[in-house]
């Protein structure tokens, strides 16, 4: 494992222990930060999230941190809600998200055979290259918890499905982004971890 | 904690020990209950929490006595993704918006009680001692919805009937709370046997299935009941 040093965007959201619990089991320096001087100056960002999307923004916009986040250039990883964040927008209470991916998150059509939230372990499908999912095939098992999803578009690398199939990872430039929770996606998940470690910048 | 038809409560073992072993047998998700924080009128004792985020890699849930936000974001903060309730729902039923406006509804799962009384389903609440269980005077089936309409994202019916019988899990009412759930529906109560968990697939059309003391007692291994599942065309993550 490189020594990179990991900040995690801290976007008010709870559940942020299991992220730093999984980074540490790769011995990753990691830490829950909304200092600009330390999220620019890091080897790796990861924007995580668990909430609503309005409220996630409100607070990147009230720390300044908007425009820090579109200039970064080193690899970048969104999680779940932070993948919808770095979308142009969300259905989620119309919010307006940082526009660094293009694509909206719109609300997964439910019903009682495909319930909403999706909630559990779904299958992806590789649908481009990234080093990201390295030695990660079709038919990996990743583990979901959503309501909103990023349909499929030429930035979409590997789908899932639900009612529809949706995009489980998206990448653009340096931003890379999945819907699934790496950090509780067993040895699947830590794989797709070291992946986002060991990407070159 | 594991009982038996709700009695007779004891404690089975290391629970960070159990947690570890169930991941490298392949769970999918744990679910830890504290039962007798409800009757006791006390909240779950969450030192364990952060113990249990730090050595495992899959999804869990904590129960137990979870009364208000404050509750929830201690447990969440500490590593659980998912907080149930239960006998705190059914005293306040708003306390289900709250924690879904505070949270999301994915990370909030209502546990419920039923029992089946001349061909109906009631709901029960302190079911952890068996000297303060009562009946909730709730239809198991409005409870779910009015819950749902709230924003409940998970429902764990445990079905009293069944509970630790290991005689199967009670088909024909998670059949009828699957017709009108819109939300993920897990049965529990009732597992015994390897094909128990087949059956409720097959037949109740669930999200997945919960049980405890089969697991426990190591009288079924979760691999081998994973493989056996995927040999029966039932759609899951295999054992890695």
């Amino acid at each position: 494992m490189s020594p990179a040093y990991v900040a995690i965007i801290d976007s008010g959201g709870a559940n942020i222990a299991s992220l730093l619990y999984a980074l540490k089991r790769l011995n990753t320096k990691a830490t829950l930060t909304t200092d600009a001087a330390v999220i620019s100056a890091a080897d790796r960002v990861i924007l995580p999230g668990v909430g609503a999307a309005r409220d996630a923004m409100t607070r990147l916009r009230d720390g300044h941190l908007i425009d820090v986040i579109r200039q970064l250039t080193q690899p970048v990883l969104g999680i779940c809600l932070g993948m919808q964040l770095l979308v142009d927008a969300s259905e989620e209470e119309d919010v307006e998200c940082l526009g660094i991916i293009p694509g909206t998150a719109k609300k997964l059509p439910g019903n009682t055979s495909c319930p909403v939230p999706n909630m559990g372990w779904c299958p992806i499908t590789r649908i481009a290259e990234h080093a990201v999912l390295s030695e990660l095939g079709d038919g990996t098992y990743f583990y979901f918890l959503h309501s909103y999803a990023v349909p499929t578009s030429q930035h979409t690398v590997a789908t899932a499905q639900h009612a529809n199939p949706f995009s489980a990872v998206v990448s653009h430039e340096n931003f890379v982004a999945a819907q699934f929770h790496p950090e509780r996606s067993s040895v699947a998940g830590e794989q797709l971890l070291r992946n986002f470690i060991g990407l070159r910048q | 904690m594991k009982g038996v038809k709700f009695r007779d409560h004891r404690v089975v073992g290391g629970i960070i020990d159990l947690a570890q072993r169930y991941c490298a047998e392949g769970a999918d998700e744990l679910v830890f209950y504290d039962i007798t924080a409800s009757p006791d009128g006390r909240s779950v004792d969450r030192s364990w929490v952060d113990r249990v985020a730090a050595v495992i890699d899959i999804p869990f849930c904590v129960a137990g006595g979870i009364r208000g936000v404050s509750d929830a974001e201690e447990v969440l903060n500490k590593g659980a993704d998912k907080i149930s309730i239960n006998t705190p729902a059914l005293e306040r039923p708003q306390l289900i918006n709250e924690l879904v406006r505070r949270f999301g509804s994915q990370c909030v799962v209502l546990g419920v009680d039923s029992r089946e009384d001349d061909d109906q389903y009631h709901v029960y609440q302190n079911t952890g001692d068996p000297d303060k269980t009562a009946a909730a005077e709730r239809m198991t089936v409005e409870w779910i919805r009015e819950a749902q309409d709230r924003g409940v994202g998970e429902i764990v019916l445990n079905c009293m009937n069944q509970d630790g019988v290991r005689a199967g899990f009670d088909n024909k009412q998670l059949g009828i709370v699957r017709d009108n759930s819109y939300v993920p529906l897990i049965a529990s109560g009732g597992a015994g046997a390897m094909s128990h968990f087949l059956d409720t697939f097959q037949s109740a059309n669930v999200d997945g299935a919960l049980a405890a003391s089969v697991f426990h007692g190591a009288e079924i291994n979760i691999a081998d009941l994973k493989r056996y599942l995927i040999d029966n065309a039932v759609d899951i993550r295999p054992v890695s």
